[in-house]
């Protein structure tokens, strides 16, 4: 019963400190300066840390990160004016495309 | 109302009942030593462009290859499940487990005394469940393999949009519940009922967007397997794998494994939500494949796992010593069950069968080994698992646009000397 001791032991501690649990801090991730890169930042960071964007794959192009863009929009309820999101996708293409 | 002190010995009395049951020592990967694989703040290479990745430590977590921050998505580091198969405990250990969010509110400041488990829609009685309720249920335990529908995305040719992740995003568990036959029945499913919503505390950050709601065919829900678990490897969920309480569907993809569940619904028609009908889809094709860089004009949701395995007991681009060696690693499926696993150290041009390993149920890893002799030269090693419903590893990729459910066989390139 030693074993089971110790799970009880692990288990409340876990229980304990799932009453508030923590994330740590998030590093800031800088993107190039450019046309646009305030509109990218505010409008994403928003919801998600900006490694959503530095991790998609490269050379995928314009129509990639439009695509992106309206299933923020669509999927994830994005509320982004017309004339944002154009400049969003064409940073995002020209900067990561 | 149950107190916070009462609650948690309920709690951790039942962890014990659940655990000192059926879980030797020896397969309690919670208790076992962690064996370091990497420090906070060190810098990992995937082995795709654009791979390069922070490892991060949460709470609760070792340090772990991080995709992204916020929500937090986490990467098992490959070398845990080489260290799982030469301690020849399959089980993925908690603080190792991957982690993957779809919604950017996380339940953070989930009270656990004060959470409830909602169980309603087309059934005869509306039920309100909290913890100690659920443990009083009957209890099952099922070793079971989670994994990410975008699993070793990152590996897709032509790169397609989503986690661009390794093989890390799947984990081997036991996990201690209470089936979700039972529950369902003491709601009363009523005659009609068609599918079943499962909900989380987690959600999305905008009131906009849509919820993360997922759902299965009702007979797929009374099927007996499917679980509310509580425990994963004799422990409490950890918080990033859906504390208190999260669905485990055996054989089918984690997207369906709702986390932090707090509410199921049983409709009397098919569940039109977003997460079943505009994502989490696969070509309507035989392989559910199309040809690369194309789209497919019909889609359906991801179910089933398909069969992998992979070599462990030695890295990709490693200089070995020529001559005998032991190689050795896993393999899993949908639920078929491996039935064997062949080996080649020569690119596919000719193939031995492993010896399997300890088998821990149709629905979780199993090992294989096989000594080997490799003549001084570079050799493309390859593992490739066959199931006893006949399914067997691709040799080449087939393509769908969402990178999901990747199964070929890999490769894993050495030179002996």
């Amino acid at each position: 019963m030693k074993w089971a001791v110790a799970v009880l032991g692990a288990s409340l501690a876990t229980v304990v400190a799932a009453q508030a649990y923590s994330l740590p801090e998030e590093k800031p991730v800088v993107f190039p300066r450019g046309a646009g890169v305030e509109l990218v930042e505010a409008h994403c960071s928003a919801c998600h840390s900006l490694d959503f964007v530095t991790t998609q794959p490269r050379g995928k192009g314009e129509q990639f990160w439009a695509e992106n863009v309206a299933k923020m929009i669509d999927t994830h309820g994005a509320e982004i004016p017309e004339d944002d999101a154009r400049q969003i996708i064409a940073y995002l293409g020209r900067t990561f495309g | 109302m149950i107190g916070r002190r009462a609650l948690l010995g309920s709690l951790g009395g039942a962890l014990v009942g659940a655990c000192s049951r059926q879980t030797p020592a020896t397969e309690a990967p919670g208790a076992a030593a962690v064996v370091p694989v990497g420090a906070a703040g060190d810098v990992v290479e995937l082995p795709f462009a654009n791979g390069t990745r922070p490892l991060v430590q949460f709470p609760g977590k070792r340090p772990l290859i991080q995709m992204t921050a916020r929500p937090p998505q986490l990467e098992t580091p490959f070398a845990v499940f080489a260290q799982s198969v030469d301690r020849d405990s399959l089980l993925t250990p908690n603080d190792a487990f991957f982690v993957r969010y779809s919604m950017g509110r996380l339940p953070l400041d989930l009270d656990v005394g004060a959470w409830r488990l909602g169980v309603g829609g087309h059934v005869g009685t509306a039920m309100s469940l909290s913890l100690p309720d659920l443990m009083a249920m009957p209890r099952a335990e099922i070793v079971a393999v989670n994994q990410c529908s975008g699993n070793s995305r990152g590996f897709s040719q032509p790169r397609v949009g989503g986690g661009q992740l390794a093989h890390g995003a799947m984990g081997n568990a036991r996990w201690t519940g209470v089936p979700l036959k039972a529950v369902l029945a003491a709601a009363g499913v009523k005659a009609g009922a068609v599918d079943v919503v499962f909900e989380g505390a987690d959600g999305p950050v905008l009131p906009t967007g849509h919820d993360f709601a997922k759902s299965l065919s009702v007979d797929h829900a009374l099927d007996g397997e499917v679980l509310l678990a509580w425990a994963m490897n004799g422990e409490a969920l950890p918080f990033l794998n859906g504390f208190p309480l999260r669905l485990v569907v055996p054989g089918w993809f984690g997207t369906y494994w709702v986390k932090h569940l707090e509410r199921i619904t049983v409709l009397d028609q098919p569940f039109g939500g977003h997460f079943m009908q505009k994502t989490y889809r696969m070509p309507d094709t035989d392989c559910g494949c199309v040809p690369p860089g194309t789209r497919p004009e019909r889609t359906v949701p991801i179910t089933r796992l398909r069969v992998r395995s992979f070599i462990t007991s030695v890295a990709d681009g490693a200089r070995v010593p020529a001559g005998q060696m032991r190689l050795a690693g896993f393999a899993f499926d949908g639920g078929a069950g491996i039935r064997r696993v062949g080996v080649s150290v020569d690119g596919g041009a000719s193939w031995a069968d492993a010896k399997l390993g300890a088998d821990m149920g149709r629905y979780g890893f199993r090992g294989w080994s096989l000594p080997v002799r490799l003549a001084a030269g570079a050799h493309v090693l390859m593992a490739r698992a066959q199931t006893n419903a006949g399914e067997v590893q691709p040799l080449v990729a087939t393509w769908n646009p969402s990178g999901y459910a990747r199964n070929v066989v890999e490769q894993v390139k050495v030179v002996a000397a």
